[in-house]
């Protein structure tokens, strides 16, 4: 009876193991074999001429002034981009869920759509808005006296304005996640805390957010984890500059392996980039057991 | 190239591969005409999509099917093409990517074709031009337009500083930029050399003899005295002032800003002409001009880079013979002539330099002078891999970040690194030297 159960289990999970190995895990482990040999232009033409390195790449890779500066760029663009993502997404899904609203179908699906939309369609869109000399954010400035700004040419201007960018064509989806948390929030807390004299801050405060804390930090993992494989977002708008101001790790990982096809490398750089990920998650999921969110 | 336009170019990328998908939805099976895949990249597709037309009507059984590639997604795709076995018949190239496609047997030598051919004859091309096609004694590709990089300047801001000539040798040139910086409006600089760009200290390093790689391309020669002179000339334009250390990102409009007077020297290549003729305001037209490159000791020392782009066949190809009649009739004078009407393109043929309607270009006669000069640059795979390497070396001792010692020993530990697989590629005899 047992073994039965055991033989069910196997064929049902079967197919999606087979579907999972073949198409994820083999691909990984390819790469991260590639990662320890010097696959380059000259292998493609014959694999006679791939060597094995050991952990040169790694060490070549550690040793990339370029790879720390893709790097910082990336924590910047994390760092800065997922608490603000959180935060729009909980402001939007609170306005959304209040029961002031009206025509809530409407905007739930307005504030969905960027996720949904091509993002080379809305990037050609977002330059036109952001150029310095007819775009309309700098029109719309110019009314209040604020002089051109060169949003995506000026090294100090363009991460923020792909964080911006990056801002709006994501929110949406975290957006959706919260709402469904907070429609699982029990009314009865809310009517026991009115009847306290609770202030809406106050219900936000001490009701809203904390029985949201499963919530936020699920979408919290999840914009994190999306944001440091920074590449769509920078590689449609700036191509990581100027002065390599927008390149990202993942951009660095794109440039080495098909500009120059150092694909040993680019494994490389893509086996750190996952090391410095899930680091950052260990260290977010230790903040959410201590205070009992995960 | 500004941004936006890269953009634009990937928009109408789409009706071509629509049009491209649709045709080959349409075709009928039975269709007994040869189908020629032809790739190109940039502007140059919209004209060579008009020149296959005449080809098509000489040649009712061969069909060309034009895909144009934005430049900037055009590497990376054709080392996945070729990864991946779609590689077309006939494809334009930049002359220093047939290094790469030629190590990675992609294309193929077309020595036989030249050979037996009464069109394409070597003798009639700029011999700079040719050579850069040539690896190992082979020759991969068919020149199909030019690049050199010289000066374009402001002949009333001369005028205005004394002088009646453009400058010959880098001496001249840094006394006249130096009368010019002089009485320069605030803000206002001699020269335009933007930072990101690795052409104009290639260039000047072309018009010093010897190369900057050595042992048979295995090894950087940044060091040599050489170098280190159009590395110290280059770094001289930043360090007394003449020239803005900026990226050529951050200026809206190099026609607007040169026809106000900001730069009385440009260095940069032959579609600047057709930009500068449409977007520079009429009451300066008079005003500008182009020149050689100055050489380090005079008019004499003149070289600069010969670059462009090439016609290839892939090894891949079933229908060579069609592709060849195909760079035969693109390589006519007369349609060059056409194709440099449609594109502002130089030919590399000097007899297509002598059509009525080129030879009376007054811009194009300086990069005709020059081109008879200008040389190849090192024809390996890690050509382009070494030069932007190189840029960004040496835009940080432009901003004073490295000093000329540093930065030569800096470029040689870099460009030997990047050469540690060609040496080990060579040693065990599996690549020409």
């Amino acid at each position: 009876m047992k073994s039965n159960q055991t033989l069910a289990a196997w064929v049902f999970t079967g197919p999606a193991l087979i579907v999972i190995g073949l198409f994820f895990l083999v691909p990984v482990l390819l790469a991260l074999g590639l990662s320890f040999t010097d696959f380059d232009i000259y292998a493609l033409a014959s694999l006679k001429n791939v060597q094995f390195v050991g952990f040169d790449n790694y060490l070549t890779v550690l040793r990339m002034g370029l790879f720390w500066k893709a790097l910082g760029n990336t924590l910047y663009f994390v760092v800065v981009g997922v608490p603000l993502s959180i935060a729009a997404a909980l402001g939007a899904a609170l306005l959304v869920h209040s029961r002031l609203a009206r025509w809530k179908g409407f905007f739930r699906t307005a504030l969905f759509t960027p996720v949904v939309a091509n993002i080379i369609a809305v990037a050609v869109i977002w330059k036109y808005l952001f150029q310095q000399h007819y775009g309309v954010v700098n029109y719309v400035l110019g009314w209040f006296g604020v002089q051109p700004i060169d949003w995506l040419g000026n090294p100090h201007m363009a991460m923020p304005t792909i964080i911006f960018f990056a801002l709006w064509k994501n929110f949406g989806y975290a957006m959706i996640i919260v709402l469904a948390g907070l429609q699982a929030i029990p009314d009865e807390l809310y009517e026991a805390a009115r009847l306290d004299g609770a202030s809406a801050w106050k219900q936000v405060r001490h009701i809203t957010l904390p029985m949201l804390g499963p919530t936020l930090m699920t979408v919290g993992l999840l914009t994190m984890v999306g944001y440091f494989q920074l590449f769509a977002e920078p590689y449609v708008m700036t191509e990581g500059g100027p002065l390599q101001s927008t390149l990202s790790v993942l951009y660095l990982m794109y440039n080495q392996g098909f500009d120059w096809w150092n694909l040993g490398l680019a494994s490389a750089i893509a086996f750190t980039l996952f090391v410095f990920t899930l680091a950052a998650t260990f260290l977010l999921v230790r903040v959410g057991r201590r205070k009992g969110w995960v | 190239m500004p941004a936006m336009k890269r953009a634009l170019h990937l928009l109408w990328l789409l009706p071509v591969l629509l049009a491209a998908l649709l045709a080959g939805c349409a075709r009928a099976p039975s269709e007994s005409r040869i189908v020629l895949r032809f790739w190109t990249m940039g502007e140059e597709g919209q004209a060579a999509a008009q020149l296959v037309k005449g080809f098509e009507t000489l040649h009712p059984d061969i069909r060309v099917e034009v895909q144009q590639l934005p430049w900037t997604a055009a590497h990376a795709k054709l080392l996945t093409a070729y990864a991946g076995g779609t590689t077309p018949d006939i494809a334009q190239m930049g002359n220093t990517w047939i290094p790469e496609m030629a190590a990675l047997r992609a294309i193929v030598p077309l020595d036989r074709f030249i050979a037996g051919s009464h069109i394409v004859t070597p003798a009639d091309y700029f011999p700079g031009i040719w050579k850069s096609n040539v690896i190992a004694g082979k020759d991969y590709g068919v020149p199909w337009y030019v690049d050199t990089r010289l000066i374009f300047y402001r002949k009333d801001i001369l005028a205005a500083a004394g002088f009646d000539h453009p400058p010959t040798s880098w001496a001249g040139w840094t006394r006249m930029m130096a009368a010019i910086k002089a009485r320069a409006r605030p803000g206002d600089w001699a020269a335009l050399l933007p930072l990101n760009e690795f052409e104009q200290l290639v260039s000047f390093s072309l018009e010093q003899p010897g190369s900057f790689l050595k042992g048979h391309d295995q090894y950087g020669n940044f060091q040599s005295p050489q170098f280190t002179a159009a590395l110290r000339f280059y770094l001289s334009f930043f360090r007394d002032g003449y020239a803005p250390r900026i990226d050529d990102t951050q200026i809206a409009s190099v026609p607007i800003e040169f026809a106000r007077g900001h730069y009385a020297f440009y260095v940069s290549g032959p579609w600047m002409i057709r930009e500068f003729e449409t977007r520079m305001p009429a009451s300066v037209q008079k005003d500008w001009a182009t020149a050689p490159l100055p050489g380090p000791t005079g008019a004499d020392s003149n070289s600069g880079i010969a670059g462009g782009a090439s016609l290839v066949i892939f090894r891949s190809s079933r229908h060579k013979a069609a592709a060849w009649k195909l760079i035969e009739y693109l390589s006519q004078p007369a349609v060059q002539d056409r194709f440099h009407q449609l594109t502002g393109d130089l030919p590399p043929r000097r007899s297509t330099f002598a059509r009525p309607d080129i030879a009376s270009d007054p811009y194009a006669a300086a990069f005709f002078a020059q081109l008879q000069r200008a040389r190849a640059v090192p024809r390996i795979a890690e050509y382009e891999q070494i030069v932007r390497e190189m840029q960004t070396i040496a835009a940080r001792a432009a901003w004073g970040r490295l000093d000329v010692a540093q930065t030569t020993a800096l470029l040689d530990r870099k460009t030997d690194a990047i050469l540690a697989k060609r040496r080990w590629m060579i040693a065990h005899g599996r690549l020409a030297p």
